[in-house]
Order: C-alpha cells, then sequence, then structure tokens
C-alpha cells in the first residue's frame, strides 16, 4: 500500500434493528448485522429485495431520497450514525460510496477529479494535494496508467479506468468503511476482474460492504455473505434471511430460500 | 419475390400516410422558418446597406435640409411663412420647421413646400448602444443572482410550498405584457424619484429576467444525472458545494443558453423603456437620467415623416440583431469548458 494512504485503524460496522422506509412503506424488515473490520461483506439477493436500500442506510444516503427515512440504528464502532443533531455529511466522509455507474466530473481533470474531496475538505497546500492523489491512484491501481496524463478531462477514461477513478476519489478523504454499490455491473469482465483484485488489495485498510448481482463476484472476493430476499406476505419487502462465512453459504446454505437462490432456481 | 408479395394488406395505405405526414412536418418547419429567413435577412439588407463608420461613432443629429441657399427656406429665427401657423395651435412652439431648420410642409402654391426625400439625417446611434448595453447589463446584473439561486432552490433544495409558489408566480410573471412591468417601475420608481432614469429601466428589464432565469436554471439542473449529486455526497459534501462546484459546472452551458435568452428579450424589450429610460439624444452614462436605448431609437425613427431617418430605423434594427448576436458569441466562448476539443 502507498504511504499517502497509511491503514487506519479497523473499523467495523453493526446494523441494530435497522427498518428503512419509504413514505409510509417499509421496504426492509429489520436488519441486525454484524460487519467486521477489515473484511469484505458481500449483500446479494435478487432485485427489490432491498440490498441497495440497506447498503445505503450505512453511510445515511437513504435518507437524501425525498419521503426516506429509517428507523434503528446503525453503529460505526460504537459510535451512532443515527444519533440526533449529526450532520449526514460527517458520517459519509467516514462511510464513503462508489456507485454502479462510475461517476466523472465531466469539467475537471483526472487530478480534480481525485482531489475534488480533500478540496471540500479545506486542504490547499499542493504537496499534500499531490501526494494524496498520487496515493490514492496507486491504491486505485490506476496510477501507471493515468500518471502522464493527470491534466487531461477524466472523460478520456474507459469505462473500467472511471470506476477506478471513482473509487480513488473515495479513498482519497480517507473512510473508515467503504460502501460498493454493484461496482462491475456496468463493465466488461477484464474490467471487473481489476476491480475484484483491487477490493481484495483495499480490505487492508478499508472495511468493505459490496452489494453485488453476480453471486460468482460475491463468492470470488467476500469473507462473508449477507442474502435478502422478497417477503410476498402483504406488500413486497425485503428480508435477511441468512448472514454467514461466505464459504459457508455457498456451500451449505441454511435456508432453503439461498440454497434455491444461489443455485438458480429463483431470483 | 415472397419479401414483396408478404407485405400486409394495409401496407400501402401506411405508406401513404407515413409521407403525408413527413409533408405536413416539412411544411410547418417552412412556415416557422420562412418568415425569420425573410425578416432577419430584410434587416440585414437594408439595415446594412445605410451603415457607415459615423453610424457607430454619432450621436442623434436633426435632420437638415441639404440646401441651405435654397431661397424658399425660411430662417426660422426671422419667422414662419405667412398663413404658416396658426395662431390657436397649441403646439405651435413644436413646429417642425422650427425643430428642424426648414419650413413647415404645408403647401401652398408650390412655394415653401419640403420634399421630404431631400431632407438628409446624418449622426449615429453611438448613444443607443451605450444606452442599451448600459441598462441591459445592469438589468442582468441585478436579475442574474436572484434569478440563478431562485433555480438552484427549486431544483436542488426542499420541494415544499414555497417551491410550488414561486414555480407559479415565475410562471404568470414570464408570461406578463412587458407594458405591465413597464407600468409596475413607472409607478415604483419613476413616480417615486421623480424622473425617468437608465436604472429604472434596468430594474424593469431585470424583473423581465428573472422568471427566465430561474425557471431555465431550475430545468437545466434537473437534467444532471441524480448519480453526480449522489458521488459528490458520498465524499460528505453539503448540498450548496456539491450544486456550486459540481452540478452547476456541469450544467453550465444549459444555464448559460438560459441567460442569454433572457439577455435578447431584455435588449429588444421596447415598452417597458418608454415609461422608464424616456430616451435621449445625447451620449449620457448617468444611470440615474434619462438615457438612450437602441428600441426607443428604432421606435421613434420609424414614427418620422423624413426617409433618411426611416433608414435609420432599419440600420438601428441591424444593429440591435447583431448586437445581441455578438454578446451570444462572446458569452459561449468565455464559458466554453477549457477542457473541450483536447
Amino acid at each position: 500500500m502507498s504511504t499517502a494512504v497509511a491503514p487506519v485503524a479497523a473499523h467495523s460496522l453493526t446494523l441494530r434493528q435497522l427498518r428503512p422506509f419509504y413514505g409510509k412503506r417499509l421496504a426492509v424488515h429489520a436488519v441486525d448485522l454484524n460487519l467486521p473490520a477489515n473484511q469484505i461483506t458481500a449483500i446479494i439477493g435478487p432485485s427489490g429485495c432491498g440490498k441497495s436500500t440497506v447498503l445505503r442506510c450505512l453511510n445515511r444516503m437513504h435518507e437524501a431520497i425525498e419521503g426516506a427515512r429509517v428507523e434503528g440504528t446503525v453503529l460505526l464502532d460504537d459510535e451512532d450514525l443515527y444519533q440526533p443533531d449529526l450532520d449526514p455529511t460527517l458520517v459519509r466522509r467516514k462511510v464513503g460510496m462508489v456507485f454502479q455507474q462510475p461517476v466523472v466530473l465531466r469539467t475537471r481533470t483526472i487530478y480534480e477529479n481525485v482531489a475534488v474531496g480533500l478540496r471540500l475538505a479545506g486542504v490547499t497546500a499542493r504537496s499534500e494535494l499531490d501526494a494524496t492523489v498520487e496515493g490514492a491512484l496507486r491504491a486505485a491501481a490506476l496510477w501507471d496508467e493515468v500518471k502522464e496524463k493527470l491534466q487531461m478531462p477524466a472523460t478520456a477514461l474507459s469505462g473500467g479506468q472511471q470506476q477506478r477513478l471513482s473509487i480513488a476519489r473515495t479513498i482519497a478523504v480517507k473512510p473508515a468503511v467503504i460502501l460498493f454499490d454493484e461496482p462491475c455491473s456496468a463493465l466488461d469482465p477484464i474490467a471487473t476482474l481489476k476491480i475484484e483484485e483491487l477490493l481484495l488489495e483495499l480490505r487492508q485498510t478499508f472495511t468493505i460492504v459490496i452489494v453485488t448481482h453476480n453471486m460468482q463476484q460475491a463468492a470470488r472476493i467476500s469473507d462473508q455473505t449477507a442474502v435478502f430476499m422478497v417477503d410476498q406476505s402483504g406488500a413486497p419487502t425485503g428480508v435477511l434471511v441468512e448472514f454467514d462465512r461466505t464459504a459457508q453459504i455457498f456451500s451449505q446454505p441454511g435456508d432453503s430460500r439461498t440454497e434455491d437462490y444461489i443455485s438458480g432456481r429463483v431470483g | 419475390m415472397s419479401l414483396r408479395t408478404g407485405a400486409p394488406p394495409n401496407y400501402a395505405r401506411r405508406r401513404i400516410i407515413d409521407r403525408i405526414m413527413r409533408a405536413l412536418t416539412v411544411v410547418a418547419t417552412a412556415t416557422a422558418v420562412v418568415p425569420l429567413v425573410l425578416i432577419l435577412g430584410y434587416v440585414l439588407v437594408v439595415g446594412g446597406s445605410g451603415l457607415s463608420v459615423s453610424f457607430f461613432t454619432e450621436t442623434y443629429q436633426a435632420p437638415l435640409m441639404g440646401d441651405f441657399t435654397d431661397p424658399t427656406l425660411v430662417d426660422p429665427a426671422v419667422g414662419a411663412p405667412e398663413g404658416g401657423a396658426n395662431p390657436d395651435d397649441p403646439y405651435a412652439d413644436l413646429d417642425l420647421g422650427a425643430l428642424t431648420g426648414a419650413t413647415p410642409a404645408e403647401p401652398t402654391d408650390g412655394h415653401g413646400s419640403i420634399d421630404l426625400s431631400q431632407v438628409s439625417s446624418g449622426g449615429g446611434v453611438l448613444h443607443g448602444i451605450v444606452g442599451t448595453l448600459l441598462v441591459t447589463l445592469v438589468g442582468l446584473l441585478l436579475a442574474l443572482p436572484v434569478g440563478l439561486l431562485a433555480g438552484v432552490f427549486l431544483a436542488e433544495y426542499d420541494n415544499n410550498w414555497l417551491a410550488t409558489a414561486t414555480r407559479f408566480c415565475t410562471d404568470v410573471l414570464s408570461g406578463a405584457p412587458s407594458i405591465v412591468i413597464g407600468v409596475v417601475a413607472y409607478i415604483l420608481i419613476v413616480q417615486q424619484t421623480r424622473t425617468f432614469s437608465g436604472l429604472a429601466g434596468s430594474i424593469a428589464i431585470a424583473l423581465l429576467m428573472v422568471p427566465t432565469i430561474t425557471r431555465t436554471t431550475e430545468e437545466i439542473l434537473r437534467l444532471v444525472p441524480q448519480t453526480v449529486r449522489e458521488a459528490a455526497m458520498g465524499l460528505g459534501a453539503p448540498t450548496w458545494y456539491t450544486t456550486f462546484t459540481v452540478v452547476i459546472p456541469t450544467a453550465l452551458t444549459g444555464i448559460v443558453t438560459g441567460v442569454l435568452l433572457a439577455f435578447a428579450r431584455g435588449a429588444g424589450e421596447t415598452a417597458p423603456l418608454i415609461l422608464t429610460v424616456l430616451g435621449n439624444n445625447t451620449l449620457s452614462v448617468n444611470m440615474l437620467a434619462p438615457i438612450a436605448a437602441l428600441p426607443l431609437l428604432a421606435y421613434r425613427y420609424t414614427e418620422s415623416p423624413f426617409p433618411t431617418e426611416i433608414q435609420l430605423a432599419w440600420s438601428t434594427s441591424f444593429v440591435l440583431v447583431v448586437l445581441v448576436l455578438f454578446i451570444n458569441i462572446a458569452l459561449r466562448l468565455a464559458t466554453r469548458s477549457r477542457l473541450r476539443g483536447r
């Protein structure tokens, strides 16, 4: 790992009776999960099971949707992310997020796309910016490909490179946890492989939660897996059916619904 | 072979309808574009033909007869010719002859009549160009922060009753006839300050610009993908930071288009200016006093009896069109992304 992104103390996430709502509608039945530090936790399940919704509760992005709210709580180590009067923007600096579609700021250079979070934090010293941008790009396995063209528009990069650029931008602000919302579903298999290798690297520094449609991906990279399903009794609502070590889930699932899902019979 | 014979029974009818519809759209487009091209073309040809350097460097000059030695002309200092002035005429003091240094155009027996086409008009519209730029740009400076921030509020912040009310009001205001805005500015500013002024005109034009800027800003900001905002939020950016460093730069081209539309509309407004800036025959940059403006000049020259001043009206229109075009291009160049085209 680069010196600019020094390993931080291990941080874990704990979900307690977490119940996300859209308006009056409960999106997911109460979730209790322990996401250990410096491990990759995969969240899998069919469409509409609420896996992205749960993920977005972990850095208070869920409430950015109009009418959306959350009951229950999430702890980062022992600190409540939902404590009263806590500005969500402070939470999001500790719990970063990478999205399905790579997001590049079209009007900025590659360099500025990584530096934007630092500038937001008030960093102006050129040497500090340079060092952190380089460290983040190295950590995102993008440095060698872009070091000659840092002042080029970020749109000049390929889709896979843009996604690694998005990851570098998230790393640059040194979060404790990084959430990935289907980071590879817009990428080709080779770019996907690079991201997966990168995730295994990043695990040494960050606690990682990844939502994925791709069960092979979950099996390849995650340490434990949470399986969500849609509860069709009444209004469709997501429900956590199983949470265990990934090897356990994919070899001897404890729940028949998990077995049906991972063997391709449903979903 | 079978490809042609296998066509469905209504195939011929479908092809005919397709052709008719296409023809209708072409006709409609032509109906919309042809008059526009004709008007613009006529202004450019007729107005452009009357241009000279002095048109841009000089201000108003009263129309003059070319030949001062003409014995039929009477020196206004001496007095009007016999039977020329009607003692009951309340406008006798405003007699055309007195104003222009020529005799009144009242034919008696062939003597003393004026051939209007022989009256020459020199001078230019420098005062109008300066006045229009001043009044419109100050108006834009007043309208821009209000319109832009209101648009940001509508697009980026909570959708509450205030937003709904604002949207309704801007829609109504953008449809309001400009003379209404002129009357409002006249009563609130001109009457209160007891003087026509360039500033009153700027405020009237600003009132006309704000709704356009607000609504285009809102619409354009809504086109920026939500993913961009979420990415910024994911870094812990507050809404204002996301808006001003990420969303607005992404949407800048569209916002500039809206601002330019507002500017063009403001520069061409005539009705509110009659009631606020009044007009001025000399070059003035005093925003607290009456000031000249191109639309007012075009309007007044058009009403002139002298063909040469009618020509000035065309040239003034030409300048107004070119001015808007020029500012359009300049702003586009200024806001073009530094990154594009590399």
